[in-house]
């Protein structure tokens, strides 16, 4: 599904990115771990398109087509989503207003007709129940005044309304109490199937008893110097980063 | 970064006008040039009475003795007005039994900008009093409103008709010599609207004008008049567009609203002039007064605006609060893009005791262009318990264009409560990447946004109103994106 090679990217000229090697195939689940500033977030946001950073060099294949070829919208309309470490608010603007206007022009890029009003609000009740999010939530507006948990919940909610085939979750579990993060994971999981696959960045071990991972990478100064099976993390847990470091 | 974003929002600010286009039907105009002649052929013309050449004129001369001010934050081009017509009306062809008749020109016209003159309007209960240049072409719904007493016209018709009403009425909220602009109009104003809703009426259905600027050079003077006797209600719609035109277009007109003991007036509209093209040539200059008089106890008078278009806005919907309890709204989103420059704002007149105004104002600058807000709140000494909050709220896509507050306060009566809160804001790179990332494009993304921060407003407009300005404001941002 996603094959990335020897990708390289800059912020502002100072390079984050050294040579990435990845691939993800469907149905799998990846986590990707790393000390601060290692290069999780940048990984992340340069597959979903942001253009603030520049990709100076290395390849990205996803379901046959050069990703970076494309523009942010129409990665997420072939699939790609961004589960968003800080969700961005956007004043006056409601849940519902947005999420209708994503799952449109998604929709609209794919070459399909709108969805009509009461698909959208059965899709709209159906979906909320998989995050536990409240009803008077998706009434307000996008983020704003929403807990930490609660924006959390609300990625995931907009995770499961657009259906994408490669989820890229930003720490989606910084910030959140343990009940919130079972919902939150708990969520992903339900959503999980043969056909998609879920990319995971994460600091903590704890999300991963949750979402339990096909493969473990770590991401160090913008390279991935070691990769495993979920039993890495647990490693990772108990003896930190420092032996892979020393190692290098 | 901040590159980035001003680039993506440069791109999607630098836009053409939609609604360039001119219809071509023949018009009956007078020669250029304005002199006592000028006004007395205007009169003559539209068979006026006596007593309405002698306003006109009485106008005219004090007009001649005033000059232009320069306390707004505009750069006003000298204008000629030597080199306006001012009078044009289209021909008629025939008398009209039926919409069918209306030429077809006209209605494509409408079409075009999705105001359908037709069967749609009258299923979804609009009466549509059509401004075509100077002289209305069809009224609809007349009769429906006639049972109930309520008159909606032509301002000519009015002066017709209801001399009386017209008269009485006819500067009592806007003195011919206001202002430089409002003296100008009440010499040489073509035509507009005319509304009356007797006593204790509650007007069923909306009152729309459309209003469009189309022969070439000719100055539009707009005369608008709403009284609302006792204990009566209305809301009231009006809203523009303008075909693409290289000369600068002069706009003057004067909207003066009547209310009484009791009664309600919501006033809702949506201003889209042709702004200039990019580089900021052309467009019209839009200088109005719209004032009410809330001159009964308990009357009520709100102010809705819309204003996307126009080279130069320069417009204060005004409201004076002179009955006893009486309660004034303004609620304004002006867009600017481009070269474009709004001064806009409101006053706030406190006269009566326990009057209460609002004011919310939402500014968007775009491209180079300059949007201020110009407000005053006046409570004066026998206005005791005026309260007045006022929030003025600005947003700038990009960084070379300007956002200005100017709110005056002048209170002189001491148990007045006088609050204002302002903000300014940027639409970031972060929320249109937000967008972009739940596969909504950047044009639609900055229409989620900017609908978004103008809801407050937007959400006092009737209905479909409020879903063509939300269409507006996208595209008078809207550009040459992918």
């Amino acid at each position: 599904m996603l094959s990335i090679k020897n990708l390289k990217a800059n912020i502002n000229g100072k390079e984050i990115l050294k040579g990435i090697n990845l691939e993800v195939k469907a149905g799998e689940v990846h986590a990707i771990m790393g000390p601060n500033g290692s290069g999780k977030s940048t990984l992340a946001s340069v597959l979903a398109g942001r253009e603030i950073f520049e990709v100076t060099d290395g390849h990205v294949e996803y379901m046959g087509e050069d990703l970076l070829e494309l523009s942010v919208e129409e990665r997420a309309s072939k699939g790609i989503f961004l589960g968003f470490q800080y969700p961005v608010e956007i004043p006056g603007v409601s849940m519902v207003n947005f999420m209708k206007a994503a799952v449109n022009a998604q929709r609209k890029h794919r070459g399909e007709e709108p969805i009509n009003a009461s698909e959208f609000l059965k899709l709209m009740r159906e979906k909320k129940d998989i995050v536990e999010l409240d009803s008077k939530l998706t009434g307000r507006s996008v983020n704003e005044g929403f807990s930490g948990g609660e924006k959390k919940r609300n990625e995931i909610f907009q995770m499961a309304m657009l259906e994408p085939k490669l989820s890229i979750l930003d720490e989606t579990d910084s910030g959140l109490d343990i009940d919130a993060l079972r919902i939150v994971a708990n969520g992903v999981t339900k959503l999980k199937n043969k056909d998609n696959a879920t990319v995971v960045i994460t600091h903590y071990q704890r999300l991963l008893d949750y979402i339990v991972p096909d493969f473990v990478h770590v991401l160090y100064k913008g390279k991935i110097i070691k990769s495993g099976t979920k039993e890495l993390a647990l490693e990772l847990e108990e003896k930190g980063y420092d032996w892979l470091i020393k190692d290098l | 970064m901040s590159n980035d974003q001003d680039k993506i929002l440069e791109e999607v600010t630098g836009s053409d006008y939609k609604y360039g286009f001119v219809t071509d039907i023949e018009n009956d105009a007078i020669a250029k040039g304005l002199s006592e002649d000028t006004v007395r052929l205007i009169s003559e013309k539209k068979k006026e009475p006596e007593w309405l050449l002698e306003y006109r004129l009485n106008a005219y001369r004090h007009w001649l003795t005033m000059e232009q001010k320069e306390w707004a934050h505009l750069d006003i081009p000298e204008i000629d007005f030597q080199n306006i017509i001012y009078y044009s009306a289209p021909k008629p062809k025939k008398e009209l039994a039926s919409m069918d008749e209306v030429d077809p020109d006209l209605r494509e016209t409408f079409e075009k900008l999705g105001i359908p003159l037709d069967e749609q309007k009258l299923l979804s209960g609009v009466a549509v009093d059509a401004v075509m240049d100077s002289v209305s072409v069809k009224t609809t719904f007349k009769q429906n409103l006639a049972e109930l007493g309520i008159i909606f016209c032509s301002f000519s018709e009015a002066v017709q008709e209801y001399p009386d009403l017209v008269k009485k009425y006819l500067g009592s909220v806007v003195p011919s010599r206001d202002n430089y602009y409002a003296a100008l109009n009440s010499a040489v104003f073509s035509d507009g609207s005319f509304c009356y809703i007797p006593k204790g009426v509650r007007c069923p259905m909306e009152l729309s004008t459309y209003f469009r600027i189309n022969a070439a050079n000719t100055g539009q003077f707009e005369r608008t008049l709403i009284v609302a006797d006792e204990g009566s209600y209305v809301s009231y719609l009006e809203g523009c567009t303008a075909p693409q035109r290289d000369e600068n277009q002069l706009h003057a007109a004067i909207v003066e609203i009547y209310v009484h003991k009791d009664a309600e007036v919501k006033y809702s509209t949506v201003q889209n002039w042709y702004p200039g093209d990019k580089e900021g040539k052309g467009g019209i200059y839009n200088f109005v007064t719209k004032r009410g008089m809330l001159h009964g106890d308990n009357s009520k008078l709100s102010w809705t605006q819309v204003e996307t278009g126009s080279a130069i806005t320069w417009k204060y919907p005004s409201c004076i609060l002179k009955g006893n309890n009486s309660t004034a709204e303004f609620y304004s989103v002006a867009v600017t893009n481009n070269y474009q420059q709004a001064d806009t704002g409101t006053k706030m007149i406190h006269i009566g005791k326990n009057t209460k105004s609002t004011i919310v104002s939402k500014g968007i600058s775009a491209g180079k262009s300059n949007n201020s807000y110009r407000g005053l709140v006046k409570v004066a000494k026998g206005a005791e318990n005026a309260r007045n909050f006022s929030q003025c709220d600005s947003m700038l896509l990009g960084d070379k264009c300007g956002a200005h507050t100017y709110p005056y306060l002048e209170v002189d009566n001491p148990t007045a409560i006088v609050e204002h809160e302002a903000t300014t804001s940027k639409i970031g790179e972060d929320q249109i990447f937000y967008c972009n990332q739940r596969g909504i494009e950047t044009e639609d993304a900055i229409g989620l946004i900017v609908n978004g921060y103008a809801k407050e407003v937007l959400n006092q407009l009737p209905m479909e109103f409020a879903v063509e300005a939300q269409k507006l404001l996208q595209i008078s941002l809207e550009g040459s994106v992918g």
